[in-house]
């Protein structure tokens, strides 16, 4: 456990910024353990960019890097993303 | 312009030379800990740092001996991608070329690798002749885990995120094969002098 | 998969303060009016922006702590000594003075009172914030449905929200005080950090299969996640908002 590690919430107010859609309540399945959790439960890091991590493996599940006018966003090691519409 | 919050300021910074401060960045007194996973706890038992990959003979020292490399004092400014800067940081370490000087390699770049799966991907040019150093000490203590402790990268002259925390070798490659950042939008060379931040720029 | 809470572009609105409340020794709640509020879910959060005279902008994230009502939103500040936007919300900050602010966000850490019980809502210092619009939302909608709060502050004049909880308590709502530094000369309650035993004490049981909604610093919430699961509570009902050391 790191005591900088926040959750998904932390990057709520981001990810709907560039989806225009409520993401934390998403279910994400991890592609290596496949486990499933809302994009909520994920453990989030902050370094240069913002880090998702699968919070039963920590395999790497997505990565965000902005800056103010763009975001590159890789789903890295996500399987599926679900999100009610 | 977005609208003023009345009597809001940026926190007070140190003051500092102009000059040694990169477009875009702002002086601090803290140390940001900045990370992209957990902090990997390796200990010095378990510690090795190793040269492999294209060269004739892979390389490994542990612990004990590596500290027991010849060393230098490093005092210089390091920059973050994130804007921040800190001056006049001090360090310990062992220099990249006497590190490479114990291998025999052709290739032209180098991939540094991390516990916990972290890599950034540099060429020779930007790790010898003085520029980078494995550092195992910070302000005349032993580096901290949250600092990149037992010991990473210091490549002063590139953005920091260049230098590698936790670090445990260096890869030798033919190819430049980019590393974490550079594959997730971040520059692939990352010189501060020319804000080169991001992919593209 | 729950619904979709509320989607849509998220834009940077224009927020007034209206009051400033001194709610501890190093705690304030600011009110603020948004003009074009569309409401908020408790547990939601916004996102606040504030840009200097040069130009310069910080910004940072707070639960919205006050339950839906109208243009109005209260957000709660813990000054942090040597940080860059607290010290300004909480020592500076004015009625009449003008923020930034873009939400409401997350549909993940959310309560309403359909969704039923029986809530055990376990907070670490400010992290009471988000379990606190819950908790007056419940009271607002005349919910009586069991709620039982664990709240774990430093001493007795550290408790944000204090007397207000005391008012409340009751009706279905049990709140528990766990005091981990300093306690009054007359305590007989909790002393110190959350544990399985008190989990267990506080309760309901796992059988009772609570909603489960955790909030404070990313240790604390680690600590508690743990010694639930470790009494047998269904991970999947336990939902966690770690707050952490970002910017202050």
């Amino acid at each position: 456990m790191d005591k900088l590690m926040l959750d998904g919430n932390a990057v709520a107010g981001l990810l709907q910024e560039v989806f225009a859609a409520e993401m934390t309540t998403a279910i994400g399945s991890c592609a290596t353990c496949h486990a499933t959790d809302p994009v909520g439960a994920t453990h989030v890091y902050l370094g240069a960019g913002i880090v998702l991590r699968c919070p039963h493996c920590d395999n790497t599940l997505a990565v965000i890097v902005r800056d103010e006018r763009r975001a590159w966003i890789t789903f890295q090691g996500i399987r599926a993303l679900g999100l009610a519409l | 312009m977005p609208p003023i919050s009345r009597g809001f300021h940026r926190k007070r910074q140190p003051d500092a030379d102009p000059s040694r401060v990169p477009p875009g960045q702002y002086v601090t007194g803290d140390f940001p800990v900045l990370s992209a996973g957990p902090t990997p706890h390796t200990t010095l038992e378990e510690w090795s740092f190793t040269i492999r990959g294209a060269v004739e003979e892979p390389v490994s020292w542990p612990w004990e001996e590596f500290v027991a490399l010849p060393s230098e004092t490093i005092t210089t400014d390091i920059h973050c991608v994130t804007k921040w800067s800190k001056l006049n940081t001090s360090w310990k370490g062992v220099s990249v070329d006497t590190l490479l000087g114990a291998v025999q390699s052709e290739a032209g770049y180098v991939t540094a690798w991390s516990d916990g799966g972290y890599t950034t991907n540099l060429a020779l040019e930007d790790v010898t002749d003085g520029r980078a150093w494995v550092a195992y000490e910070f302000g005349g203590a032993p580096l901290e885990p949250q600092h990149g402790g037992p010991a990473r990268m210091l490549i002063p002259h590139l953005y920091f995120w260049k230098s590698a925390k936790w670090v445990r070798g260096l890869t030798l490659t033919v190819d430049d094969e980019p590393g974490f950042w550079e594959t997730y939008g971040y520059h692939n060379h990352g010189d501060p002098w020319l804000e080169q931040r991001y992919q593209g720029d | 998969m729950a619904r979709a809470a509320i989607s849509g572009r998220l834009t940077w609105q224009l927020a007034e303060a209206v009051d400033v409340l001194t709610e501890t020794p190093h705690v304030k709640t600011i009110a603020f009016d948004v003009a074009d509020w569309a409401g908020h879910r408790a547990g939601q959060h916004v996102d606040i922006r504030l840009t200097a005279e040069d130009g310069y902008q910080a910004e940072r994230s707070y639960s919205i702590a006050s339950a839906p009502n109208g243009t109005r939103l209260d957000l709660t500040v813990v000054r942090i000594a040597d940080g860059e936007v607290s010290p300004y919300l909480a020592d500076e900050l004015k009625p009449g003075d003008r923020i930034e602010l873009r939400g409401p966000v997350g549909g993940y850490f959310v309560w309403e009172p359909p969704q039923g019980g029986p809530l055990l809502l376990v907070a670490g210092g400010s992290g009471i914030a988000p379990l606190m619009a819950m908790i007056r939302l419940r009271a607002a909608a005349g919910s009586d449905v069991d709620t039982r709060l664990l709240f774990s502050s430093r001493g007795w004049d550290d408790i944000i929200y204090r007397d207000e909880l005391e008012r409340l308590n009751g009706n279905g709502l049990t709140v528990v005080h766990t005091l981990t530094s300093s306690q009054p000369p007359d305590w007989t309650g909790y002393a110190r950090l959350v544990d399985a035993e008190m989990l267990a004490e506080v309760g309901p049981s796992p059988a009772e299969r609570p909603r489960v909604y955790v909030c404070g610093p990313t240790p604390f919430a680690e600590a508690v996640t743990e010694a639930l699961v470790h009494l047998g509570h269904d991970p999947q009902g336990i939902k966690t908002e770690r707050f952490g050391p970002t910017g202050g």
